[in-house]
């Protein structure tokens, strides 16, 4: 039975406990056996991608104190995962503990996928859903292929997604076009920032969408706060809650 | 920093909607068109990796290829200038047309001489310089910079050119037809090509192996320009190197199809000396590019070869427009490109940018460009060039996640008070978040409250 470490962003612990909550039902499923590190409080990313780096190492390192010895470590955030697995360098150096970390560290579906290798999920969830991309997930951990890049063409939330009796994925005209959350671009660059969530609410209504889901809260969030106050009838829900309710 | 930086002026942009979704749809429009491209080549991953390692090989020995372009070029006939800096640059080619007693001078693209600001020192010496690729025609006679790098008047609707094109070339009044306005500013610059003295043309690439200079256009009006009049000033940055004519083929297959989704560009012109009884000016230039040579996080950044593809994909710059980068290189690869040239200038740009990655996909030669747009952040946050009050919260966020207690305890504050503030309060004009955005929810308990309840009740879930 794989023993996981929950590495649950500080804003998910606070605003999204649902979702927490979600993931760790998705892997006891699965045959995990989930423990929550509560020592855990942020991995740094607000600071590092703000270009505070002195500012981010301390969590960095504490980061890798509190995950030392896990042999997974499993975050419903691909923006999150990433930030251990491909911006830490900067921060640790050559912090002895980092490369275990590096390698336990994964976002949830692609630890399903290709550690714990499920292939396909067995569950209902009988709803048209869009998928938003985000793009750490994406671009960083590499999830899928995007829409750039000349390869075959995959994705492994999709593939996890898809295998639900009932749910069908809507076809969007920019499939993994960023919504412009990005963090402090948020507030620091807000006109282009909630254009660019509007633009791709009205791409997954377009589309026909009842629900859009994603590997990162904060993404959905932003998205989720545009079409509220717009009154706009979307669902947003993590790609974690769908997958526990749809589980049988 | 208190002056307007470029979240100021792309909300000035995005503000008129319609306009900025039209600016978006035009340039997706384009990148949708290097997809289709790009994808027509089963080996473009391979011609990328390979682009990016000739690139790093030519940097790695700049010198000695320079050499060695210089003494091909020579052999050939060119004459090579060197330029230290845009001062020089300016300097040399009025040297250059001011002793042959060279007036009028026309111009196909070149993004080095908008760096170095060319045209007004040339024509405040009398000289009068015409652009006549058309885009850059278009801005030239509204007295603006190119919004972008390929594609010059990008920002401007059929209508408006029109309008422009009235009142500064005699079209009628109110015609916007495209086909129009193109054979009225065609016959416009014929007059302008028949009556030049001189031709000025940038430089897409130079190869060392030859000492030829190679110029991509799709109007034809570099080799218009360069065949009229005798004299071919051809201006080139350090950077447009390749070791040899094979390495070239590489380049030009990612080019076109990379910059405007085309196979290749109409015209692909090799320059290997002057015209018979002509002469040929090769200026190459540094200003600053050995000094980001000498960067080792940054260097990548000159293996640019000027498609605008990462500007095509950028989201924040289909919103925001060209001019909200107010530098000569707009976009992702302009914003690390002028974050370092002048930091305090430029400090908002490495800012501009939600990183999301999807320039570094399309950039023809892997320039890693959200890492450096991250890095660049690093460095103006190093050198103290961000505002008080962020580098305080960034503090203060660093002391509260460092401790689990007070982690906890601001948590439950926050949730407190987005639970029990006044919703007035919430939304004021200080909070950004809020002024298009409702709050997230804030639930009475953390997930930890929750999965602790959850282990002390041991049965099921909460």
């Amino acid at each position: 039975m794989p023993r996981v470490a929950l590495f649950v962003p500080c804003y998910v612990d606070q605003l999204y406990p649902r979702v927490g909550l979600a993931t760790a039902r998705v892997l006891e499923r699965l045959g995990c056996q989930v423990v929550f590190p509560e020592e855990q409080t942020c991995c740094g990313q607000p600071m590092s991608n703000a270009g505070f780096a002195g500012d981010a190492a301390p969590l960095a390192r504490r980061f890798l104190q509190v995950f030392e010895g896990y042999e997974h470590v499993v975050c419903p955030s691909g923006s999150c995962a990433s930030m251990v697995r491909n911006h830490y360098h900067p921060l640790v150096g050559d912090d002895r503990r980092y490369p275990a970390v590096r390698a336990a560290t994964h976002e949830l579906c692609e630890f399903i996928t290709d550690v714990l290798k499920v292939p396909a999920l067995k569950g209902r969830f009988p709803r048209k859903v869009g998928l938003h991309q985000s793009c750490h997930g994406l671009r960083e951990l590499r999830l899928g292929s995007g829409s750039e890049r000349v390869v075959a063409p995959f994705s492994k939330v999709a593939a996890l997604l898809s295998g639900l009796e009932g749910l069908e994925l809507v076809a969007l005209t920019r499939p993994d076009e960023c919504c412009g959350f990005g963090g402090t671009f948020a507030v620091v660059e807000e006109a282009v920032s909630c254009l660019m969530g509007r633009d791709r609410i009205a791409d997954h209504l377009k589309a026909g969408a009842e629900v859009v889901t994603g590997t990162d809260v904060s993404c959905l969030m932003h998205m989720e706060g545009l079409a509220r106050r717009t009154g706009q009838r979307l669902e947003f829900r993590h790609v974690a809650e769908i997958l526990a309710e749809a589980l049988p | 920093m208190s002056a307007p930086g470029h979240a100021e002026r792309a909300a000035r942009f995005a503000a008129d909607e319609d306009r900025a979704h039209w600016h978006d749809q035009a340039l997706w429009f384009v990148r949708v068109k290097r997809d289709r491209m790009a994808a027509a080549i089963p080996e473009w991953e391979e011609l990328r990796a390979r682009a990016s390692r000739i690139k790093a090989h030519t940097r790695a020995n700049l010198a000695a290829y320079l050499e060695a372009f210089e003494r091909e070029a020579t052999a050939r006939g060119a004459v090579v200038h060197w330029a230290r800096d845009a001062a020089e640059h300016n300097a040399i080619v009025h040297r250059i047309l001011s002793q042959r007693g060279v007036t009028r001078l026309v111009k196909s693209k070149s993004m080095l001489t908008e760096e170095c600001h060319l045209n007004p020192y040339l024509e405040s010496r009398g000289i009068e310089v015409v652009d006549t690729d058309l885009g850059e025609r278009i801005v030239q006679l509204a007295h603006e910079p190119p919004s972008h790098i390929v594609l010059p008047a990008i920002h401007k609707k059929k209508e408006e050119i029109g309008e422009l094109f009235h009142r500064t070339i005699g079209t009628e009044a109110g015609a916007s037809d495209p086909t129009y306005l193109t054979q009225a500013a065609r016959a416009h610059l014929r007059e302008k090509f028949m009556a030049a003295q001189a031709g000025l043309t940038g430089v897409n690439f130079a190869v060392a192996e030859t000492g030829g200079v190679v110029v991509c256009t799709n109007e034809g009006n570099a080799d218009m320009g360069t065949s009229l009049p005798p004299i071919h000033v051809a201006c080139m940055g350090v950077e447009k190197l390749v070791p040899r004519l094979e390495d070239l083929a590489v380049f030009v297959r990612l080019l076109a199809r990379s910059a405007t989704g085309q196979p290749i560009t109409t015209y692909t012109t090799h320059f290997h000396g002057p015209m018979a009884g002509g002469e040929l000016h090769v200026v190459v230039v540094d200003n600053g590019r050995s000094r980001l040579l000498a960067e080792e996080t940054f260097r990548e950044a000159l293996a640019c070869i000027r498609c605008g593809a990462c500007m095509n994909t950028c989201p924040v710059f289909r919103r925001s427009g060209g001019y909200s980068y107010a530098w000569t290189i707009p976009g992702p690869i302009g914003s690390v490109l002028a974050a370092g040239r002048d930091p305090a200038a430029h400090a908002s740009l490495p800012f501009a940018s939600s990183l999301c990655g999807s320039c570094d996909d399309v950039c023809p030669v892997k320039i890693p460009l959200h890492d450096q747009l991250l890095a660049r952040r690093r460095e103006l946050v190093r050198s103290g060039r961000q505002p008080l009050s962020k580098r305080l919260a960034m503090r203060l966020a660093r002391v509260f996640l460092g401790h689990r207690a007070l982690y906890e305890l601001a948590g439950r504050l926050a949730r407190f008070l987005l639970r029990s503030a006044p919703p007035g309060l919430l939304r004021g004009r200080w909070n950004a978040w809020a002024r298009q955005r409702e709050l997230p929810p804030a639930p009475a308990e953390s997930f930890r409250d929750l999965w602790r309840r959850r282990k002390e009740g041991g049965h099921g879930q909460p």
